[in-house]
């Protein structure tokens, strides 16, 4: 079965820098045709046949400045480099397709526009870093979007990117999909090993590493799948020519997944250190031509900025980590001036009270506890020590927990408490919104 | 050796260790939940969290390594800040109504929650409320109550060898739950009320009884199998009202059995026996002790005198005391009389008097972990052995290879490396094969009798067997091992075997090779002891248990056993007693199962006497009293000491058990006495009588593990276990198909002289050619041998209804 061949219904690519999704250009995107119309597979047949040194390609994607695309942020390359090069046993890659905060969506749009550049990518860094099998951890709620890559890798196989001795050089890699059943906290690289391995998906103390204890109890390398998939034009184009993309300490380009009050929501491919009002505008600014009040840059575990703060501010780890927030997965949540944020605030707790895996303690019980008071806010039965009791609990579950599920459910509250405390305080003292006096 | 730094303190630990194990070497308190030493590190109550230098946020002690030249702070601002924290959010969720608790006293979350809490709570919105969940007669739930600290699903998973609890649902929803419609079933599900540190899952029996603080605690010595655990006995107003396992990290750990747990509810019986009493034209009545001891007295008097002093039979079990095992043999021996025995259960008696010393397990308890390669033999080691089994578990976790030889297969709840399940008398050919393969790997020409060797040079090598013998030998499918630990136990299903005798010599021949340690593993609390004392046949004439039944005598003396459950051939024993003139009983409990008897002396449970066990590993373990004795009950040796200054014997002067147990021992230390006694070699190779009769079906007569003696019998809610279902005739699908019977049907088991009416039940952990016909149950007393040959026969319902009535009516005659 050929991989189907959507057509994307995608924003302008106008103004876009499309590295990870450079087939939406084409008619096929999906197709192993139109990926090897563009060089696809090249990287990959140039590297195992002519034995490229693994210490070369680590190099060039730490050149390439390249970070992990799924919000922590993490140096590429430098995390490659912690994986043993010698090992008794198989080692394993494995890519988390889990995005599942809301809001994101644009590895969704990778595995179903371009799943071959994220199968080349990931069978490069099998080869780099000596992984005999690799896993694809997809989401379980885009389900159409799995059978796309599925059928990729049907395509991949039977034209001889995986599998057993690849182009006749001894080298194999299996890769294979797995798909989740929706839990946001298999997005957690611990989680979703122990989900790989049949387990209940909750996090793993840290240390040891998956480097170290993954998949099985083996070496495991997971990196998130936009990561994955910049690795071949990195290979193509050099490394440097990836980091010349962005900005210094934020190389390439990164798919901003633009949701909420905007004319235009979708995914923009835009080089790193691009101005928030240039993607504002590139998203159709803030729509019925209503004013921008604040955004949440990242997803949910990210902090709020006010209108003024990210107007100022760029696209990049830096730009947005001294604007007050951080780059997160890129997911953008734009709220115009009729979003109450008491409402707003109660929803995302609400999230994170539901997701939360329940095995730590302060998470487990926390989360809990600040949708409660939050959602009593709501109900117009707040009291004024409440704003206080939600900063002190927030603390208390922050930097408390196995994962960083705890420090996602603090963030939005303490930073939306913070940014935005009249109107909480006048939620409370009046029992209604001060937005929409409801 | 690292150097750290706690709370200031500059100390060396381990390296390896983990910031908790270091401050608990030294005593540094840290609160915690989920931790617990003997299973894995979750890492996930939190509440262990401590300030650690470099580092920004608190660390849990019990997964954080030690690293050199760490700075740690269990008291700082920061730890305390974090720990009150999360004691803050264990709280809201958890119902504040101790005084309504029952583990409200003895509460891990009270205690730390006093200790690191604060005094109010800030949680004024909704609490959570969590289904109960029945898993079963001896757990009672409270889930609302759980923490989510998981040490019971660990526990499980881990120690019991089967995740029998999970944790379902995330965040505030997840919980503990049993598989759908199951309860827990593992022999040793109660210490996950041990460890379960809220008052989440609590003892059923024990439930509402008493409030912790209100009991006194005493130690004790487990009564029901040959481990010798220790255990605290926890009494009120005179009566014990639970039982919890005393930490000994070289025998049960922190551990114990449900048997070992629950079975106290046996002592407050009604059954128990308050006065002594006479049988009087066939009616029982109550009498005081001097009349009573001295009709008991008279009597035996009278048959020896009358009869010989061959008429008498001395039945001892191996669950009574040295002190009681000693005294009935004095008594034995001053009537002139060498027909005592303790053995109960075994039909095998060809090695008497070819034994060196005690046959014992062979090595320490604490030894089995770390062995290499096990051979068992003949045992239903969860059955038999439930907390002993645990120790095998380990060593097959640490990479043992475990090899079973059994009739029954049943599912050790840990890999099995290579088993051969076979009937009962193609055990000793399997043997044989494992000796062959064995000699043959090791390049050895055996020093075996003649005949033993022509009879394996007729045996034919299996590939099973083979593989067997090259594991014994070290040889591995991941590690070769030149000189591998190896261990070889013989269990219960082979000690009542009437093979035992091939049994064990093959055993020892095979262990001889690979130089193994290992022996056999008694069932009982003492029988080592009673070993060693020589509870058994004292005189070249003198009869053993068997034999007592098979040539009735005219009078018994029984101590502490309930004839047709607790001997080896129930319709045997029956008959014998209801022949005999005159039977006197001790016992602490009065039962049909005595109703043959003419006096019943009252003496006291292992809790209400003091006394002394040997186990199994050769440790000799005094305990005391915990209760006073019920009723008229007194200890065993004391009425027999009075017996026997009745009947005028000499030697019975001693005043305290002490004084019997410095008899025992000759005035030298126990464990002397006991290097000299151990050993496991025979004097010559015995016999094997090579040819074994191959006859038609074989009855595996177990003991299920809670009939295995009159206490646990008498348990409550043990009796309501899964474990306590009526005997059946149990068979494998092969087995139903060729005797043309089905799931359900009504058979007539046939054995000897005796019969049954049983229901069919498959059980594909029969060997073929076997039915498991559970024993000491009122449903086959009427059979013979636990191992024997066995017919059955499918019948109507009406021809049910008349065997049913016929057997009746011929066990009352």
């Amino acid at each position: 079965m050929a991989a189907k061949a959507t057509k994307p219904v995608m924003t302008d690519l106008k103004g876009q820098t499309l590295v990870t999704l450079r087939t939406l250009k084409e008619k096929n995107p999906a197709a192993l045709s139109t990926y090897q119309s563009l060089g696809g597979y090249e990287q990959l047949k140039r590297i195992i046949t002519e034995k490229v040194k693994a210490t070369e390609i680590i190099n060039q994607v730490k050149v390439s400045g390249l970070r992990g695309r799924g919000g922590a942020g993490f140096p590429t390359g430098l995390k490659w480099s912690f994986m043993p090069r010698y090992f008794d046993g198989t080692k394993y890659l494995v890519c988390n397709t889990d995005e599942g905060e809301p809001g994101t969506f644009k590895d969704r749009d990778i595995i179903r526009y371009n799943p071959h550049q994220l199968i080349e990518g990931m069978a490069i860094a099998a080869y780099t870093l000596g992984a005999r099998v690799g896993y694809n951890y997809i989401h379980g709620e885009i389900w159409q979007d799995y059978q796309t890559f599925e059928a990729a890798l049907a395509e991949a196989r039977e034209a001889g990117f995986i599998g057993e001795n690849l182009f006749g050089t001894g080298f194999s890699f299996d890769l294979y999909a797995v798909h989740g059943y929706g839990a946001y906290i298999c997005g957690e690289e611990t989680a979703l090993i122990e989900s790989i391995e049949g387990n209940k998906g909750q996090p793993r103390f840290k240390p040891p590493f998956p480097a170290s204890y993954g998949v099985f109890g083996k070496p495991t390398n997971v990196n998130n799948t936009e990561s994955y998939t910049s690795i071949p034009w990195i290979l193509q184009h050099g490394g440097q020519a990836f980091a010349d993309l962005g900005v210094p300490n934020s190389g390439g380009s990164k798919i901003f997944s633009v949701s909420g009050h905007v004319e235009k929501p979708g995914n923009y491919e835009i080089k790193m250190g691009t101005p928030f009002a240039d993607l504002l505008a590139m998203a159709g600014g803030v729509w019925k031509g209503r004013k921008l009040k604040a955004v949440i840059p990242g997803g949910p575990s990210t902090a709020v900025l006010p209108a003024d703060k990210i107007m100022s501010a760029t696209m990049d780890y830096d730009g947005l980590s001294k604007a007050g927030s951080s780059l997160g997965a890129g997911s953008m949540i734009v709220m115009d001036d009729t979003t109450c944020m008491v409402k707003a605030l109660k929803r995302l707790s609400y999230f994170f009270y539901e997701e939360s895996c329940g095995q730590c303690t302060p998470c487990r019980e926390g989360t809990g506890w600040v949708y409660r008071v939050i959602k009593r806010i709501v109900d117009g039965q707040g009291r004024m020590e409440d704003l206080d009791l939600l900063t002190d609990v927030c603390n208390n579950i922050s930097g408390r927990t196995i994962c960083a599920l705890g420090d996602a459910a603090a963030t939005p509250v303490l930073s939306f408490i913070k940014h935005f405390r009249p109107e909480f305080e006048y939620y409370i003292q009046h029992g209604k919104s001060m937005i929409d006096g409801k | 050796m690292l150097e750290i730094e706690i709370d200031g303190k500059l100390v060396e630990v381990e390296h390896g260790s983990t910031i908790i194990d270091a401050a608990d070497k030294l005593g540094i308190p840290i609160p915690r939940f989920c931790y617990h030493p003997k299973l894995s590190v979750a890492a996930n109550c939190r509440m262990c969290l401590v300030q650690v230098e470099k580092f920004a946020k608190p660390l849990p002690a019990c997964a954080t390594p030690i690293a050199d030249g760490m700075k740690i702070f269990t008291r700082s601002k920061a730890t305390v800040e974090a720990q009150q924290s999360v004691m803050e959010f264990l709280l809201i969720n958890h119902p504040l109504d101790c005084p309504i608790c029952d583990q409200g006293g003895e509460c891990e979350l009270q205690d730390i929650a006093v200790a690191y809490g604060a005094n109010a709570s800030r949680y004024a919105e909704e609490k959570r409320v969590v289904v109960n969940k029945n898993i079963g007669p001896l757990i009672n739930t409270d889930m609302t109550r759980c923490i989510q600290c998981t040490r019971c699903v660990r526990f499980l998973k881990e120690i019991g060898g089967m995740q029998e609890l999970g944790m379902v649902g995330r965040g505030e929803h997840a919980e503990i739950t049993a598989y759908v419609d199951k309860s827990v079933n593992s022999e040793l599900s109660g210490n996950i009320i041990d460890l379960c540190p809220v008052g989440a899952l609590t003892s059923k029996p024990f439930r509402y009884t008493a409030r912790s603080w209100e009991l006194v605690r005493r130690p004790s010595i487990a009564p029901h199998d040959g481990l010798g655990s220790h255990i605290e006995v926890h009494v009120k107003d005179n009566k014990v009202m639970r039982v919890l396992p005393r930490e000994k990290e070289s025998i049960n750990e922190c551990w114990l059995s449900d048997r070992d747990r629950f079975s106290y509810e046996g002592l407050n019986s009604p059954d128990r026996l308050k006065v002594p009493m006479i049988k009087h034209n066939g009616a029982w009545v109550e009498t005081d002790w001097k009349t009573a001891l001295e009709f008991a007295a008279g009597q035996l008097k009278d048959i020896v005198n009358h009869h010989g002093k061959d008429a008498l039979g001395v039945l001892v079990s191996p669950n009574s005391t040295m002190e009681e095992g000693y005294l009935a043999k004095k008594l034995a021996e001053g009537l002139g009389c060498g027909n005592i025995d303790y053995r109960l259960r075994q039909t095998d008696f060809r090695m008497d008097g070819k034994r060196v010393g005690t046959p014992w397990m062979g090595c320490n308890i604490d030894d089995l972990g770390k062995l290499d390669r096990i051979l068992v033999i003949g045992s239903n080691l969860r059955n038999e052995h439930p907390l002993l089994a645990q120790r095998f578990r380990k060593a097959v976790d640490n990479g043992a290879e475990l090899s079973i030889v059994s009739p029954l297969d049943n599912n050790p709840l840990m890999p099995v490396a290579h088993k051969v399940i076979v009937r009962p008398s193609d055990m000793v050919n399997v043997l044989g094969q494992i000796l062959k393969a064995m000699s043959g790997l090791q390049r050895l020409s055996l020093c075996l009798p003649p005949s033993l060797n022509q009879w394996l040079e007729g045996i034919e090598v299996r590939e099973n067997t083979q593989a067997m013998a090259e594991s014994l030998a070290g040889m591995g499918k991941d590690v070769d091992l030149v000189a591998p630990r190896v261990g070889i136990f013989v269990g219960t299903l082979a000690l009542t075997d009437p093979r035992f005798t091939e049994l064990y010599s093959l055993a020892e021949a095979i262990g001889g090779i690979c130089g193994a340690k290992g022996g056999i593993l008694p069932s009982a609390a003492n029988s080592t002891g009673m070993h060693m004392m020589g509870v058994m046949p004292t005189s070249p004439t003198g009869m053993h248990a068997r034999a007592m039944l098979e040539v009735p005598r005219k009078s018994y003396l029984l101590l502490n056993i309930e004839p047709e459950l607790d001997c080896q051939h129930a319709a045997l024993a029956k008959k014998a007693m209801a022949q005999a003139e005159c039977v006197v009983a001790l016992t602490a409990f009065k039962s049909t199962a005595l109703d043959d008897a003419d006096v019943l002396l009252p003496i006291a449970p292992f809790t209400e006497t003091s006394g002394t066990f040997m186990s199994m590993e050769g440790r000799v373990q005094s305990f005391a009293a915990v209760t006073k004795p019920f009723g008229e009950c007194r200890p065993g040796w004391k009425v027999l000491r009075v017996l026997g200054n009745t009947l005028g014997l000499p030697g019975f002067d001693f005043n305290s058990s002490e004084e019997i147990k410095n008899a025992i021992f000759g005035g030298d230390k126990p464990s002397n006495v006991v290097r000299r006694h151990l050993n496991n070699n025979l004097k010559e190779l015995v016999e094997i009588q090579a040819k074994i009769p191959s006859a038609g079906l074989q009855r595996i007569g177990e003991v299920p593990q809670y009939e295995s003696d009159p206490i646990v019998r008498r348990a409550a809610s043990l009796q309501k276990t899964k474990y306590n279902i009526k005997p059946m005739a149990r068979m494998c699908e092969a087995l139903m198909k060729q005797l043309g019977v089905e799931q359900g049907d009504t058979v007539l088991v046939k054995q000897e002289k005796g019969s049954a009416v049983l229901q069919v039940r498959l059980d594909n952990h029969v060997a073929m050619g076997c039915v498991r016909v559970a024993a000491s149950h009122e449903d086959t007393i009427s059979l013979g041998d636990l191992m024997g040959d066995i017919e059955v026969e499918k019948i109507t319902e009406d021809q049910a209804q008349f065997m049913r009535t016929a057997i009746m009516k011929a066990l009352s005659e």
